[in-house]
């Protein structure tokens, strides 16, 4: 009789439990829900009512592109620059980090066709490094900007790289590595000419230079040659012998500093050979040299293009060329209309 | 009408008491906010930003203006969200989850507003509205505001005191992390390492205004 009554509460008392424990949880549950519920339908409703038309270009366009937000474009990041694209602010090649074939596929996307254009690479117009004479001992942040604020930099020269590399820090595409000489070196596949080593280089020494252009200027010193010489043993003196020799009239002398014109640069590399303080850097070390074949009609027109006099032969014969004169600037090659002459051997570099 | 509507958001009290509203209170709330329990230095919430965004003094000017905007709205939807609807049906308990939810999709929706009606605003808080979404000090404001038992219009002065503390936190550790930049720091503690040294540092300078509430 008791064990019963026992029981009977006992059941009774689990029933009461467990229909508090169910609305205890249905309680909150059925809150949370409807709160829920009604807050993603706000939003749904929101979504469409606000919803603001995009051109659905942007995003192939924002698919296609390296997606490096490098800034090289002169827009802050991808996105924004796709947006011009298609606002039609900037040029479908615009991107500087796209290869051609990404061009195309914007330029597809937009219904135009991809302008051609000459690859670019930065490049250091300074060869000092360890060359460059310091002026005192630097100690302190190792920043080219932190340098470049204490007295005009520890090197003598007041325009040379600073060596710290700054620019290779900024650069987003690993294009760049510090040099045995103190000078970054830039690894013309990997660079895209985004143009932020141009920007954060306190001595703006480096510029952007077509890719195919191999002869380049090494120096950014405006002094005169004695001092510009005095401060670094690779300066340019401004002695005027480069623009001499050169056979395409492509180096301007400003001053005492003297720079090529790479639109009217032939490679021809005469300059890098004349140059007295080895200013001038040649990025094709081994030269080829030119052959001349038996189609030869011995017009000689080579001959008189020839910088070096490096071709003999008369008229209607067969021309040879002196090895040891040949300098490989092929323009020989571009002047025979019978193409009968080739270049052998020869190596391009990097840079 | 609308004064007496304005009355009501001042001093509308949360318990159904006397409605109340002093100057005094006022400024003890903005000073405490701003300086004494500042959301970062003081009361550590909000640190992820603090840290991630405060590398530049234009950014930490964007986030800051940002927070303070998302901290009224959060304040208030979760203000009046608590005493209409938790309160009445006995679910304080609930007050965490439902205040993520609310802050998260008042913010989803303060952002298509922004971008419909607004695109320049939208562009100046562009990407910090959906990084503060889920920020600790909105959270933390939200929470405290209902702690302390603030009325609408206390919690609402609390909320923009707090953002303004914040920014204020931002706008100090930026221009100090500016200055780092260029300064000779050994190569291990470079970057975060140093980031945190002056946090902590400042959270001690901080330490000082506590005397100013008495």
């Amino acid at each position: 009789m008791l064990t019963l009554a026992a029981q009977i509460t006992l059941v009774l008392a689990t029933q009461q439990q467990n229909a508090s424990i169910l609305s205890a949880i249905t309680g909150p549950v059925i809150a949370m829900g409807s709160i829920g519920l009604l807050l993603g339908l706000g939003l749904a409703f929101a979504a469409k009512k606000f919803a603001v038309q995009k051109d659905p270009r942007v995003e192939a366009i924002l698919e296609v592109l390296p997606s490096a937000n490098c800034g090289g474009c002169g827009y802050p990041g991808c996105a924004a620059f796709a947006i011009a694209v298609v606002e039609g602010n900037t040029s479908v090649s615009g991107c500087t980090a796209a290869s051609s074939v990404v061009n195309a596929a914007i330029a597809k996307i937009m219904g135009t066709v991809a302008e051609e254009k000459e690859k670019m690479v930065a490049t250091i117009l300074c060869n000092g490094g360890k060359s460059a004479v310091d002026a005192f001992n630097y100690s302190g942040p190792s920043s080219c900007v932190s340098i470049s604020m204490v007295m005009g930099g520890q090197k003598a020269c007041t325009y040379g790289c600073l060596g710290s590399g700054d620019c290779i820090d900024v650069c987003p595409f690993d294009a760049m590595t510090m040099g045995d000489n103190g000078i970054p070196l830039i690894d013309s596949d990997k660079c895209v000419a985004c143009g932020k080593c141009v920007d954060v280089c306190p001595r703006n020494i480096i510029t952007l230079w077509p890719v195919s252009r191999k002869v380049v200027i090494a120096c950014s010193s405006k002094d005169k040659g004695g001092v510009a010489r005095k401060a670094c043993s690779v300066a340019c003196i401004g002695c005027r012998k480069c623009a001499k020799v050169c056979p395409a009239d492509a180096v301007i002398i400003d001053g005492f500093l003297a720079r090529i014109n790479p639109d009217k640069c032939i490679n021809c590399g005469l300059c890098a050979s004349e140059c007295p303080t080895g200013a001038i850097i040649d990025g094709i070390p081994v030269r080829p040299k030119a052959f001349i074949d038996t189609t030869c009609i011995g017009c000689t027109l080579c001959t008189r293009v020839c910088p070096t006099d490096a071709i003999e032969g008369s008229l209607k014969e067969k021309h040879t060329v002196i090895a040891d004169k040949c300098i490989g600037c092929g323009q020989c090659v571009e002047k025979c209309p019978k193409k009968s002459i080739k270049m052998m051997g020869g190596v391009l570099s990097q840079q | 009408m609308i004064n007496s509507m304005l009355m009501w958001v001042i001093v509308a009290a949360p318990d159904g008491g006397e409605p109340s509203f002093s100057i005094a209170k006022m400024m003890a709330i903005i000073v405490s906010a701003i300086f004494i329990n500042n959301y970062v230095l003081s009361r550590f919430l909000g640190i992820c930003p603090f840290l991630g965004v405060s590398k530049q003094l234009d950014s930490a000017v964007g986030m800051g203006a940002a927070v303070v905007f998302v901290m009224v709205l959060a304040t208030l939807g979760s203000w009046l969200v608590y005493h209409n609807v938790l309160v009445p049906n006995g679910m304080e308990y609930l007050r965490t989850i439902t205040f993520i939810i609310i802050i998260a999709s008042l913010v989803q929706l303060v952002e298509m507003i922004l971008q419909k009606f607004s695109p320049a605003l939208y562009d100046a808080l562009g990407i910090f509205l959906p990084l503060i979404t889920t920020n600790c000090a909105i959270l933390g404001v939200a929470v405290l505001n209902i702690d302390d038992k603030y009325s609408l219009g206390y919690s609402l002065i609390n909320s923009v005191a707090a953002g303004i503390g914040f920014t204020l936190a931002l706008v100090l550790m930026a221009g100090l992390r500016e200055r780092m930049e260029t300064a000779n720091v050994p190569e291990a503690l470079k970057g975060l390492p140093l980031a945190f040294l002056i946090a902590g540092a400042m959270s001690i300078a901080f330490l000082g205004f506590a005397g100013l509430g008495g």
